[in-house]
């Protein structure tokens, strides 16, 4: 593809917020039919700069300069970037829940004349650019109907109906199955190829980024690092090898992505037995069924299955009974029974959830950094039920320093944190609540692999320290690389029983499909 | 400098409303040619808001849950009709009677936050509903009667003034009330030890700090007023015990809010109700304890206003509610939850009340002061969300 133009091009751009510059004098340039991955660690600064792009930081609050195809742009809110043909998709999906496809496509762009909607025309065009993004549902589905892969085929589609020419996409799949990323990474591909749209992915999973990606951009520490070009010859799968990005990234090599773990294992430590849960919405039916795992001292126990197998379900019924109906069972610490069957009781016996949703579950986002580190087991650092506020200062301060969290100070407000910093203050508020059993939940989720690799390391840690820890993860080798057992799950049942790190992604498949 | 901005920027809305309340005492000061600022009509001042000061305290607990309490007007009529009863009819002892009353509150309160915790009825409904039950019972115990008058003991919860044991000082034509100047002044010097104490916290932990000129002038602004308002008292008749009452509750519920556990907790779960729950904060009871606590203080509000007044009537209370709820909004409390303090409610509330004082004594009607006080709490919510939007976006 030679002497392809410029699209966009951002030049100098620099934002800082109290206390943070979270971009500092970055350059970037999109070639029209390409694919741009942003890639960089938590905080590196790269939603800022799309947020930037596309208006939610209006012109004026920031320095620098954007010109879209050679022509500057000032714009002050997301509307404008939009008739400019810049549209932005974000990590949380902004569908209307209860409308329907169609509906929800044309918000703010109604097919209507005299201010009447037109439904046939709504449907008419929905199913048109739904046929763009291989979409096959009725139109009159709401869309909480359809599974997140599907959600975000519609935010797509919503988006080509706007006339994009440059799609932004910040971490689409990092909610995603396997399946789901590959189809929508399928269809990046399609719409450069056939529609001429450029888009800007920004992404964790660099294997993704390598596999699509045209060129990369590597941010660190809200500046440019470099950007890499990938010659792409026809017929010749050339690419840019994820080592390379890496490097790029942390400035350092990481030379084993699951750290090794060589702690003994002791006795069973956890034990949940005959677990059944119903279905809360629909009290007939069976979530989980007869569901049998033990967890050893010392020992990382993953939890394989597809989006929808249980997994988060079983974890949350048992910490506390936060999910789930007509549970029945038994729960056994050290080999006796215990009663977990509220939250607060479920901590104190030291058993800890670490929730799949950081924002809605993990954390009260409005909160800082020292609020939510210490939330779960204040009484820890309280006397008759006054909080210690230099004990609560030491504690916060010494788990950033342990998990390496980077905020300006322990008194920001966590909403303010990039995603893999917000996953290490819900990580903190666990581990000051000193569990015996660390259940995580997709502990990794949109975390750069820098980060990764720092909360492999302290999942290792904790082991080493006697804990037991389960791991649910949909990344595969993940689950591979860090447990020591792996259970697969399929809906609602424990299908299999395998070993750790030898398995193979294909045996875990086979197990959860042959259900 | 920049960093100053941003410090005030971050801390725009606290001191917005302190300056606000300085800027309209002072300019009512003027209006009325220094009637505003004379000592009766300070204790005035006080003895009027006191009881929405304390229902504001109550509610600002409930606004954190991003919630309120419509109830509490109804539940001043009902616990005063009570107190007419046992003191006026019955003619039982007052101090019996003053803690009977408070008992009630609290039943009153464990039966809303029972259906409110327990029964997951909205809040807005539980307390709607809590609103026609006791205004109705209200009125069916007085049976459309004024009930009057009531005990000197109790009459002096709003009416009296602390005893000076030292006997009072005179200089010149001034006579001075001791004991109100020694409390005065023990109050401002454990302001300034405690603003001291905090700014010791501050350099250690290196976060957003005003810089020392602007801290000083600060504490020293505060030390000031405070001193120059407990000298207008004690030329006047000293304290009165309602200021004492009311200073007990601001401090107390201030302590607990931003010190304790149970504080934390209601601010963890107003911010995020199940992240906090998740975390183990036991939301039901949390909720099921506001709304008791809310209730137990509209009965304090009751015996405050009903001694005020020396009787109970049907009408008592009519819209305290919504006087407490605007103190909050006014003082800072996000209406999503999760945000204000006491101290702001308080400081809220004042506004308010000084807004009234001062409108009455200029001539301006009841129906226009009605009015204003409604684009008071617009403006100030709106002037809120403004600068929120502006300062930090979270997308
Ligand atoms: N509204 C805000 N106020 C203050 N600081 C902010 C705000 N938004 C972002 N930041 C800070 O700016 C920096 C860049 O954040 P940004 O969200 O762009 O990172 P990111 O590269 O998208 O990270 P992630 O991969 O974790 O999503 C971070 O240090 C973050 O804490
Ligand atoms: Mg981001």
């Amino acid at each position: 593809m030679p002497n392809q133009s410029i699209l966009l091009s951002m030049k100098h751009i620099t934002k800082t917020f109290p206390g943070v510059k979270a971009l500092d004098d970055v350059s970037l340039d999109v070639k029209e039919r390409e694919i741009h991955a942003l890639v960089g660690e938590n905080g590196a600064g790269k939603s800022t700069l799309m947020k930037v792009l596309s208006g939610v930081y209006p012109y004026g609050t920031y320095d620098g300069d954007i010109f879209l195809e050679g022509k500057r742009c000032a714009f002050s809110n997301i509307k404008q970037s939009e008739q400019a043909g810049i549209v932005i998709i974000h990590q949380e999906l902004a569908l209307s829940p209860y409308l329907s496809i169609a509906e929800n496509m044309f918000i703010g762009d109604e097919r209507a004349r005299f201010n009447i909607i037109n439904w046939d025309k709504t449907r008419e065009d929905a199913l048109k650019y739904m046929e763009r993004v291989g979409l096959h549902e009725n139109p009159n589905t709401p869309v909480n109907k359809l599974g997140v892969g599907k959600q975000q085929m519609v935010e797509i589609a919503k988006a080509l109906a706007k006339n994009a020419k440059l799609l932004i996409l910040d971490e689409p799949t990092s909610a995603l199955n396997e399946k789901d990323s590959e189809h929508l990474l399928e269809i990046l591909k399609e719409l450069r190829d056939t529609s001429d749209i450029s888009s800007v992915l920004i992404s964790h999973k660099l294997n993704e980024v390598a596999s699509v990606a045209d060129s990369v951009t590597i941010l660190r520490d809200g500046r440019t690092i470099e950007t890499l070009e990938v010659k792409r010859i026809p017929g010749e799968n050339a690419s840019i090898s994820e080592d390379r990005i890496i490097k790029g990234m942390v400035g350092r090599e990481i030379t084993e992505m699951f750290p090794k773990r060589s702690n003994p294992i002791g006795d069973v430590l956890f034990e949940v037995q005959e677990w059944t849960v119903y279905n809360p919405d629909n009290p007939e039916k069976k979530k989980l069924d007869d569901v049998n795992i033990k967890v050893r001292a010392g020992e990382v126990v993953g939890l394989a299955g597809l989006v929808g197998a249980g997994r988060t379900e079983l974890a949350m019924s048992v910490f506390g009974r936060a999910y789930g109906d007509a549970i029945s069972g038994h729960t056994l610490i050290d080999g006796e029974e215990v009663d977990i069957s509220t939250i607060p009781k479920a901590i104190s016996h030291g058993v800890a959830y670490v929730p799949e949703d950081r924002k809605e579950l993990g954390l009260v986002l409005i909160q800082n950094v020292k609020e939510n580190t210490t939330i779960a087991k204040l009484r820890k650092i309280a006397k008759l039920s006054v909080i210690n506020e230099h004990e609560e200062n030491v504690v916060a301060e010494d788990f950033c320093k342990r998990l390496n969290t980077k905020t300006p100070t322990i008194l920001q407000t966590t909403g303010n944190l990039s995603g893999g910093n917000q996953q290490k203050v819900v990580l903190s508020k666990w581990l000051f609540s000193d569990p015996r059993v660390l259940i995580l939940d997709e502990p990794t989720r949109g975390i750069d692999v820098g980060a990764k690799h720092e909360i492999y390391t302290i999942i290792n840690s904790l082991a080493a320290q006697g804990m037991a820890c389960i791991l649910i993860s949909s990344e595969m080798p993940e689950i591979i690389g860090m447990s020591d057992r792996i259970y697969v799950m399929s809906e609602g049942r424990i299908t299999a029983e395998l070993p750790g790190r030898t398995t193979t992604q294909e045996e875990i498949m086979r197990n959860i499909l042959n259900n | 400098m920049s960093g100053l901005i941003a410090i005030l920027k971050k801390n725009v809305r606290q001191y917005m409303m302190v300056i606000a309340l300085a800027v309209a005492m002072v300019a009512f000061g003027i209006l009325t040619d220094g009637i505003f600022f004379r000592p009766v009509n300070l204790t005035n001042l006080v003895l009027q808001n006191s009881y929405v000061l304390i229902l504001a305290v109550g509610m600002l607990l409930c606004t954190l849950t991003g919630n309120v309490d419509l109830s509490v007007g109804s539940i001043v009529c009902f616990i005063g009709a009570l107190c007419g009863v046992m003191m006026v009819d019955l003619q039982w002892n007052p101090y019996v009677a003053m803690l009977l009353a408070l008992l009630v509150g609290a039943l009153i309160g464990m039966w809303q936050g029972f259906w409110i915790a327990f029964v997951n009825v909205p809040p807005f409904i539980a307390t709607l509903a809590g609103m026609l039950v006791f205004r109705g019972l209200g009125q069916v115990i007085m049976k459309g009667q004024t009930k009057a008058p009531f005990p000197k003991e109790f009459q002096l919860i709003s009416s009296g003034y602390i005893p000076d044991p030292f006997g009072g000082l005179s200089i010149g034509a001034l006579h001075f009330h001791v004991f109100t100047l020694l409390i005065g002044l023990l109050i401002v010097a454990l302001i300034i030890f405690g603003e001291i104490q905090k700014r010791k916290k501050q350099k250690k932990y290196d976060f957003d700090m005003l810089p020392a000129g602007i801290w000083l002038a600060k504490v020293v602004f505060i030390a000031t007023v405070l001193v120059a308002f407990t000298v207008v008292f004690a030329v006047y008749k000293g304290f009165p015990n309602i200021l004492i009452l009311l200073g007990i509750l601001v401090i107390g519920y201030q302590f607990v809010a931003s010190k304790t556990i149970q504080g934390r907790h209601i601010y963890a779960l107003g911010g995020n109700r199940k992240a906090a729950e998740l975390s183990g904060v036991k939301v039901k009871w949390v909720m099921f304890w506001i709304y008791t606590n809310m209730a137990i203080l509209a009965a304090v509000a009751a015996m405050v206003f009903t001694a005020r007044l020396n009787s109970a009537t049907p009408k008592a209370g009519q819209n305290f509610e919504m006087d407490a709820i605007a103190a909050c909004y006014v003082g800072g409390s996000a209406v999503s939850g999760g945000v204000g303090s006491i101290i702001g409610a308080v400081v809220g509330g004042l506004f308010i009340g000084v807004l009234n004082n001062g409108m009455s004594i200029i001539g301006i009607s009841t129906d226009w002061q009605q009015a204003i006080k409604g684009f008071v709490l617009l403006a100030a919510v709106a002037f809120d969300l403004y600068s929120k939007s502006r300062s930090s976006k979270i997308a």
